[in-house]
Formats: C-alpha cells, sequence, structure tokens
C-alpha cells in the first residue's frame, strides 16, 4: 500500500527546524502514513491546532492544511471553537508536554471532560527542549536540567492516566520505538468521536538526553524499547519500579456522547421550542 | 424571538449589548462569570440557540477568548464579555488576535481594581489596559458608550470595525452602563449597516499582507491557511528572525488602524468652537456633563463639551480643536487620570488641561461636583 508512496505530497517544501534525532520525524511520518492508509488524499478534511514549542511546529506550518499556531498552551482552546462551529471537520492538536500538560493542563482536563471531538497528539520529550532544556510536568525524578542542576525533586505527571480520569474516550501511550503501535494507535483514533488523547514519549537527544547520559538518539530510543511495558505488566509494580518504566499501550476505548452530540441535541431541542411558541 | 423586533423596550445595559451582538450577525459566545459582565454570557445563552448561534462557558478566560478566536477563523462573528481581571487574563489573546488579524468582539465592563478591587462598583481604571495591555507594538480600537442606547449602536459598531479592519475591538464599558436599565429604540433592519469581512477569490494565496486589510478565508474552505502570532510573511511563514518581514507586518497592521483614526474616531460635541470651559469626558462619567453645562451657562460661563464614544485611536485633532476655543479643558474620570494626560498631550498648550478624578466604591463624579470645578476653574460673565 505504501510503495509509491511518499509523505512529501502533504508537505510544504520547508526546511524542518528540528534537531538531528529528534523523535518529531517519526512522529510526522507516522501520522501521515496514517492519513495515507486511511485515503486521505490530501489533509482538506482536517484543521491542526499547536500551541508553542518544537511539537507545535510539527503542522504549522509544514503540513499542507489550514493550521492555527496558537499562544503557549492554548491549543486545545482554540480547537474548541473550531469544532463547535465546523463539527465536520477533524480537528487535531500536536503539542509538547510542557504545553499540553504544563501551562495548557485546564484546557485539557476541561475537554476531556467536556468529550469535546478532537484527538490530541502529545509529544513527551520530557523536558522544555525549545527553550534549552529546563524541567518540564514530565521531567523523571531526579534528572538534571538546566532549571534543576541538583536533580529534579518534583514526581512527573501521568498524562495519559490523568485523559481516563477526566473523561477522555480513547487514551494511548506509545514511544517513537513503535511507531507500527503508534500508527495503529492513530489510526484507531481518527476514526473515533469524543475526545482522543494519544502520548508518545518521544527523544530529545539535544537538549534532554546528552544532559541525562544517553549518547544520541539511537541509545534513547534503546532506552524506550528496554523500559517499555504493557499495562498489565505495570499492575503490582512497585512504585520504585513503576517510575523506571514507559507504561505503553491502550488505556481506554469508550464510547461517551459528546460535546458536539449533546450540544446540538440541545440546541436543535430549544429551536424546536421556539417554533412552538 | 429570533433578532430583537424595531421597536422601544427598557433594558439592562448588558442585555442590549447582547442583543446588539446578535442583530450585528454574532453567532458565537465564549466567557467566564465575573461581576459586571455575567449578565451578557447569561442573555446570549439564553438568546444565542434562537439563531442558530452557540455560547458555552469555558474554564477561564484565556480559554474564553481562545475559542472565540477559534469561531472567528471558522468564518463566523465571536465576541466574549469579561470585566477587569478577566480582561487581565485576555491580553495574551488580544495581541494574537491582532497579529493574526482575527476579528471578535471583547467587553469588557469595568469595575474597580487593582486586582479584584471592589467586585461590584463602578470604575474607569481599564482605560489604558484596553490600550496597552497586551506586548508588543500594537494599536487597539476601543469604544466607550454612556447609555443603554448606546451599549446597543456601539456594539455593533465594534463588530463592524472589528470585521472591515480584521483585528480584536473592545468595547470598553462600565459597571453603571451595563446594569442600569433605560429606554432603547431598536431601529428598522435596514437602517442598521452591517459590516462583513471581505473572503478571498478561489486561488488566492496571501492572507496576511500585500493589501492594508487582507481578506480572510475560513478553516476548510481548502486556503491551506496558515495562522500564527508569530511574525509571519503575507502567506503566513513564520519568519522569526527576518527584520524586514517584521517591520512590514507590524507596521501595516498598526497603519491599517492609525491611517483611517478620524474616520474611526466617534464622538459627541456641543458648543466646542466657543466655549471659555471645555470638558473631555466618556463613558458613566460623562452622564453628568448635560446637567452641568447647562448650569454653568446660565451662569455665564461659556461651557463646551467632547464626549468621547472611541478613545482608542485617541481623537487628538478633535481635542487640539477644543483646545483651540477653550482656555481650560476639565477631564472627569473615575480612575487617577487616564485619558487625562492624552488631552494634555493633545491640547499642546493651546489650554490648561485640569483634571477631576473619584476612585473606590462605584461613586459617579456628580452634575454637582463638575459645575463646581467649572465654577472654580472658569469666569462668570
Amino acid at each position: 500500500m505504501t510503495e509509491n508512496f511518499s509523505i512529501r505530497k502533504y508537505l510544504r517544501d520547508l526546511k524542518m527546524p528540528f534537531c538531528p534525532g529528534c523523535g518529531i520525524f517519526t512522529v510526522i511520518s507516522t501520522f501521515l502514513k496514517t492519513a495515507h492508509e486511511l485515503g486521505h488524499e490530501d489533509l482538506s478534511k482536517f484543521v491542526f491546532c499547536s500551541g508553542i514549542g518544537c511539537s507545535a511546529w510539527i503542522p504549522s506550518p509544514h503540513f499542507i492544511a489550514d493550521s492555527i499556531h496558537t499562544p503557549h498552551g492554548r491549543s486545545i482552546p482554540v480547537a474548541t471553537g473550531i469544532k463547535l462551529l465546523r463539527p465536520e471537520l477533524g480537528v487535531v492538536v500536536f503539542g509538547g508536554d510542557g504545553d499540553i500538560v504544563g501551562i495548557g493542563l485546564s484546557h485539557f482536563i476541561h475537554a476531556a471532560r467536556r468529550n469535546l471531538d478532537i484527538l490530541v497528539i502529545m509529544v513527551n520529550n520530557m523536558i522544555y527542549g525549545m527553550t534549552g532544556g529546563q524541567v518540564a510536568p514530565t521531567t523523571p525524578f531526579k534528572a538534571k536540567t538546566t532549571t534543576t542542576p541538583y536533580g529534579n525533586f518534583e514526581y512527573p505527571l501521568d498524562a495519559a492516566r490523568l485523559a481516563v480520569a477526566s473523561g477522555a474516550c480513547y487514551v494511548s501511550r506509545w514511544t517513537t520505538a513503535h511507531s507500527d503501535e503508534l500508527k495503529d494507535s492513530i489510526k484507531r483514533a481518527l476514526k473515533m468521536q469524543g475526545f482522543r488523547f494519544i502520548e508518545v514519549i518521544s527523544q530529545c537527544p539535544t537538549a534532554f538526553g546528552r544532559r541525562v547520559g544517553f549518547k544520541d538518539a539511537g541509545e534513547m530510543l534503546k532506552w524506550f524499547k528496554e523500559n517499555a511495558i504493557s499495562i498489565k505488566q505495570a499492575e503490582g509494580l512497585s512504585e520504585e519500579d513503576f517510575a523506571r518504566k514507559i507504561v505503553v499501550g491502550e488505556f481506554i476505548q469508550r464510547r461517551r456522547p459528546t460535546l458536539i452530540e449533546t450540544m446540538h441535541k440541545t440546541i436543535e431541542e430549544a429551536q424546536k421550542e421556539v417554533e412552538k411558541n | 424571538m429570533k433578532i430583537a423586533k424595531p421597536d422601544t423596550y427598557f433594558w439592562q445595559g448588558n442585555e442590549a449589548c447582547a442583543e446588539a451582538a446578535i442583530i450585528a450577525g454574532c453567532r458565537f459566545f465564549a466567557g467566564y462569570p465575573i461581576t459586571p459582565a455575567s449578565e451578557i454570557a447569561e442573555h446570549l445563552a439564553k438568546r444565542l440557540p434562537h439563531v442558530g448561534g452557540i455560547a458555552i462557558q469555558m474554564e477561564d478566560e484565556m480559554a474564553s477568548l481562545g475559542a472565540v478566536i477559534g469561531a472567528s477563523w471558522t468564518g463566523n462573528k465571536a465576541m466574549t464579555a469579561t470585566s477587569g481581571p478577566g480582561f487581565s487574563l485576555m491580553q495574551e489573546f488580544i495581541g494574537y488576535a491582532f497579529m493574526t488579524e482575527t476579528p471578535c468582539v471583547i467587553v469588557n465592563v469595568q469595575r474597580v481594581g487593582p486586582s479584584t478591587g471592589q467586585a461590584t462598583k463602578c470604575g474607569q481604571g481599564d482605560v489604558m489596559q484596553a490600550r496597552w495591555g497586551t506586548h508588543g507594538d500594537y494599536s487597539a480600537i476601543v469604544l466607550s458608550p454612556n447609555s443603554i442606547q448606546e451599549m446597543f449602536t456601539l456594539t455593533i459598531k465594534a463588530f463592524n470595525l472589528a470585521e472591515k479592519y480584521r483585528m480584536p475591538v473592545i468595547l470598553l464599558s462600565d459597571e453603571i452602563v451595563a446594569h442600569m436599565r433605560e429606554k432603547i429604540t431598536i431601529p428598522l433592519k435596514k437602517s442598521i449597516e452591517i459590516i462583513n469581512r471581505k473572503s478571498p477569490r478561489p486561488g488566492q494565496k496571501a492572507f496576511f499582507g500585500s493589501e492594508e486589510v487582507p481578506p480572510m478565508p475560513a478553516v476548510g474552505e481548502g486556503f491551506n491557511v496558515v495562522v500564527t502570532g508569530s511574525t509571519h510573511d503575507e502567506y503566513g511563514i513564520r519568519s522569526t528572525a527576518n527584520p524586514v518581514v517584521h517591520r512590514r507586518l507590524v507596521e501595516r497592521l498598526n497603519n491599517k488602524i492609525q491611517n483611517h483614526a478620524d474616520e474611526i474616531a466617534d464622538f459627541d460635541s456641543y458648543n466646542v468652537d466657543e466655549c471659555q470651559i471645555g470638558i473631555v469626558s466618556y463613558g458613566c462619567t460623562s452622564r453628568a456633563i448635560y446637567e452641568a453645562v447647562e448650569k454653568a451657562e446660565k451662569k455665564g460661563i461659556g461651557t463646551g463639551y467632547i464626549r468621547l464614544k472611541t478613545l482608542w485611536p485617541f481623537p487628538e485633532k478633535t481635542i487640539r480643536k477644543l483646545a483651540e476655543s477653550a482656555d481650560k479643558i476639565i477631564v472627569p474620570e473615575m480612575n487617577l487620570r487616564q485619558i487625562f494626560y492624552e488631552v494634555e498631550r493633545a491640547a499642546n498648550g493651546l489650554a490648561q488641561t485640569i483634571s477631576l478624578n473619584k476612585i473606590g466604591g462605584g461613586e459617579l463624579i456628580t452634575p454637582e461636583e463638575l459645575l463646581a470645578k467649572i465654577r472654580e476653574v472658569g469666569k462668570e460673565k
């Protein structure tokens, strides 16, 4: 199916700003391969929203599509306005961990709660990469960053479990070493409705990896592979062991009435009421 | 009821604003509860579904304006309403709307600040924030209503200016004008001017330059529009280091407003050419000028006024004309001299500028207090 296919047909002819070895390349190619396999000739059925950070530059301006590059952390609110008025469009948010669950955390929780019909793909590199490697809400405990020179004294956030608890319809987590699983996951999510969240653990060799002892991107991918465990394997692990592992897999897949459905139903009823009077 | 029928009503200011928004074509509202602006959200939550629109309460003011901006890019007219504390939170997205040329209306029903201040009491302390609140070089259009009728007309005007110039427009109301009730007349629909944004022709690609106000596509129309708050070229492509691209963009964004300042300037005036004492006033405070001027004239003090409906861009030429005839200009404000210095600068020494200020507790400057000031500084014949 993909023999004569190049993801270039979806991309503007612009130089990409990402560092060599960045995990974002995997996310871009995996997403676009998925779009191709789902039969999208172009990206005209999508609108992409993104905030600030390296991952926000995935769609903007590289995808030949409508894309809105918003202030830091605010991609989900902008996506809300778009989706409510153009429900037929597939609204996809790309963002980093700082963008989605740092500064934008409240919007993330509320979008999951109200079951806003969008797909959020969070590229989690465990660091503020674009600004030079500051500690993030996802940075592992004890990791040295430019703003935690003696080691991180905070515990990281589990964004996937938070999404489940907040009401998301689909939640999965993979790493950039799991591109086949990631592709299946994106495919499944794009076919579903409601709030869908995919977390991709991704390597930032420049601002994170080299500071915590990885020689290059390849070593980081090896780390992902060796430490990834399934949700089932994670059951019963001690907190200490759990913290060293990356739990991958599908956390939830369920059907809940989406915001679009409940809102339009309510409005239709209101209009019928008006016509009656 | 679809849109309000031409008739005479007895409405609250916030209600007049909400009904005007619907007449102007607003079909999306997102907001967060705050005194004294909540009635706008409540009214639109009830009314927008009647016209096929959507109202939603978001998790905070940043999300509210963000959703409004998203809605605007679907080709719809959209607004939010807040007060000082929420207006502070919206500054991020106000700059974004300016930079991305996104039409939208932001209503700020002013209360007493700084900070939480006095939430239920009237103030005019956000005049400078409305002009300079977000970061970077930008220009603002800010309108100031002083009656229920004007809440109506200036809300429609705010939408028209937003669509015409492709930018966020601020309706700077205040607790008094927002909460009081007055008679209001809704004119015939055909007599109300409604301006809609310019749409691109098929195949057009430059949505962020090459003309003063470029056409605006909507998402989902096949234009592949790239919207970004970073410096961008006329095609929306980010250019984060090129000084020429930045100057060309930001100078155009400012010039499209500054070059039309005279058209945007809206004010009422009386006896400007032949007065000894001039008054420059706006918003709820300006409700005191009519009685004060009438009584001052009875005392033989030639008095005139300019009542500003456009605060920004500041109508300097209008003020200069007043300064040419008046000896002294009084600037009454419910803040500590925010428009005063603008008047002083515009008067440029041609007239002495005198401030009259009152803050806190929502206490208005009364006609008696204004009259006392006129008599204090004016010469009775």
